[in-house]
């Protein structure tokens, strides 16, 4: 019965597994790379454009001026309130994503600045556990709106997610609220957040933080939806649009101000904090 | 012998009592609120209690939202529409009085037969239903009314015109609204609490549950799904991440919970109307002790302190 699943917050709406793909070959138009290729090229097919998924630091790298970045908050880690275990504890997932990504959760936070214009930086990484938002993920961009609303800066998030991590259950979903009376905090601050949404921004994500940016962005083809499109077609049988959920379908629909392509995104956002700060006489 | 959940409570009691919660003015009323619960839940509940607070929670007699307001307010006058596109059925708002107070009243509504449940979308609210919410947030707001939130939603609806029409937004939103409100809030689950589709309209100075509610990041069904790549584990699923409300109050996730009849609320709709209304008068006299300008500050912080890491 439809009424009886439901998908609002989870990991269904992770990308489609690439198979046999290698993680470096364009699934748009097969061309094969080596990693310092991509690297140089902010990860986008130079072939095709396609948008490659992006790791936090290079993120970080691509849009703090270089030797600004200044992380914060790089000591918390995740406990296992619920003392999850499902095939396997959630312990044991979490030592395993933090060895295969080198990163201590799925978000990294810190101030540095982009094209001279100081800002507090929230930078998801959908390769530890999907990017999904547990307790930490919600204290390190909570602390990031605090940082920002400290030194007086925007915030620029960068986001991808899977959703809440169900590992931690309701306290995952809590960190919805926590997230928004961070950004709620933040705007009472009188400070401006900008909103990069990029592939897959989903579920509880979408649902809290990123829809609340002042200016919502989104990379090309990035999935931004509630509910992704595999679980929308099999809970209500409904005929899918060829965009369903997708960054376009999104600017059409008016839920986001504009696509960016990687290479435009670092000089769009520096126009952006220029006149979010300009008022300030600066 | 105490057991684990018994001291996880009594720990829990002690951190209240030194952390002023409330302002100190009504901290004692919520001690003994807390004992009581304490006193009357002597072991945690075991998988098969935890699984039939599901069962309790879903039942087809439960009562909803209207079954409620028909017994607690008086002079009720539902709004309808949100104002740009539609009237969602599955999330009703209005005003009335409240013990003598005129209140302004959001919740989850589902049918009692297949017409009414179609009509209700089982309870599952479009985006148009969020920003009707929206709409009732700011009017409560303008007049100074507090708001009272009933929420009872399998999840927000997972559907095309859903997405097209911003599910993910409106439910951000819809908190947001909720996170700047100046008037007190309470919120209580009375059925399922399903996620995202619950907590848009569950960001309250005061949260309640129903002592047969669930409050749950995902469906035991869709966490089963996934984790254990079976829907059928999802006793399984629900004893792992524990959605009974005793388990949300240890979490901190709640402040109190709801008691209702013996056999759960369905057997005896007037009961647990008594019971709801009174925990809910409660908390709202409670709330309108504490000055208006706190109000916003604490509710935030209240939040802002969810989750556990190191
Ligand atoms: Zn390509």
């Amino acid at each position: 019965m439809s009424s009886r699943i439901d998908v609002s917050i989870e990991h269904r709406n992770v990308p489609e597994p690439p198979g046999k793909q290698h993680p470096n070959t364009c699934p748009e138009c097969q061309s094969h790379y080596r990693d310092d290729e991509l690297e140089a090229a902010l990860w986008v097919c130079p072939h095709c454009g396609h948008h490659f998924p992006m790791r936090a630091r290079s993120r970080i790298a691509s849009l703090a001026d270089e030797g600004t970045f200044v992380e914060e908050a790089a000591e918390l880690r995740s406990e296992d309130p619920l003392h999850f275990f499902d095939l396997r504890p959630y312990t044991e997932r979490l030592a395993e994503a933090e060895m295969k990504t080198g990163l201590g959760e799925a978000m990294v936070i810190g101030h540095g600045s982009i094209d001279g214009k100081s800002c507090e930086l929230a930078v998801m990484d959908f390769s530890f556990m999907g990017g999904s938002m547990g307790s930490v993920v919600g204290e390190k961009f909570s602390r990031a709106c605090d940082s920002a609303a400290e030194r007086g800066v925007p915030l620029v998030s960068v986001t991808a997610s899977g959703g809440a991590r169900m590992q931690e259950g309701i306290l995952s979903l809590m960190q919805l609220p926590k997230t928004v009376c961070a950004v709620e905090d933040l705007h009472d601050a009188g400070q401006a957040m900008i909103s990069v949404m990029t592939h897959p921004t989903t579920a509880g994500v979408l649902a809290s933080f990123a829809s609340l940016g002042d200016v919502i962005v989104a990379e090309p083809g990035a999935l931004l939806a509630f509910t992704g499109p595999r679980v929308v077609q099999q809970t209500t049988r409904e005929k899918l649009p060829e965009d369903f959920g997708l960054a376009e379908q999104n600017l059409r629909f008016g839920h986001i101000d504009a696509i960016v392509a990687r290479p435009e995104l670092k000089p769009y956002v520096s126009r952006l904090l220029r006149l979010f700060t300009s008022r300030n006489g600066d | 012998m105490a057991t684990d959940h018994e001291l996880h409570l009594r720990d829990r009691l002690t951190r209240l009592r030194s952390l002023n919660l409330l302002g100190g003015v009504r901290l004692s009323g919520e001690l003994e609120k807390l004992q009581r619960q304490l006193d009357r839940i002597q072991t945690a509940p075991t998988d098969e209690e935890i699984w039939r607070s599901v069962e309790l929670a879903r039942h087809q007699d439960r009562p909803y939202t209207l079954d409620y307001v028909e017994r607690l307010l008086d002079d009720w006058v539902e709004l309808h529409g949100d104002r740009g596109r539609a009237d969602d059925a599955a999330l009703v708002v209005g005003l009335g009085k409240f013990n003598g107070r005129t209140i302004a009243l959001l919740g989850n509504q589902k049918g009692r037969d297949i017409k009414e449940r179609t009509h209700r979308n089982f309870g599952m609210a479009y985006p148009e239903g969020y920003r009707k919410a929206m709409r009732l947030m700011e009017l409560a707001g303008r007049h100074g009314f507090p708001l009272v939130s009933l929420v009872d939603i399998p999840g927000a609806y997972p559907g095309v015109a859903a997405e097209q029409h911003g599910q993910g937004g409106a439910i951000a939103r819809s908190q947001a609204a909720m996170a700047r409100l100046e008037v007190p809030t309470v919120a209580c689950v009375i059925g399922e609490g399903g996620s995202g589709g619950a907590i848009a309209t569950a960001l309250a100075d005061k949260v309640l549950m129903q002592e047969n509610a669930i409050y749950t990041v995902i469906s035991p069904e869709g966490c089963a799904a996934i984790l254990w790549r079976d829907a059928a584990e999802a006793k399984k699923a629900a004893a792992a991440f524990k959605p009974d409300a005793v388990h949300c109050l240890e979490l901190g996730v709640i402040d109190g919970i709801v008691p209702e009849p013996e056999a759960g609320a369905h057997t005896d709709l007037a009961e647990s109307a008594k019971l709801l209304g009174e925990s809910l008068q409660e908390a709202l006299e409670e709330l309108e002790s504490v000055p208006v300008d706190d109000l916003k500050r604490r509710r935030r912080a209240r939040f802002r302190s969810l989750g556990v890491y190191a």
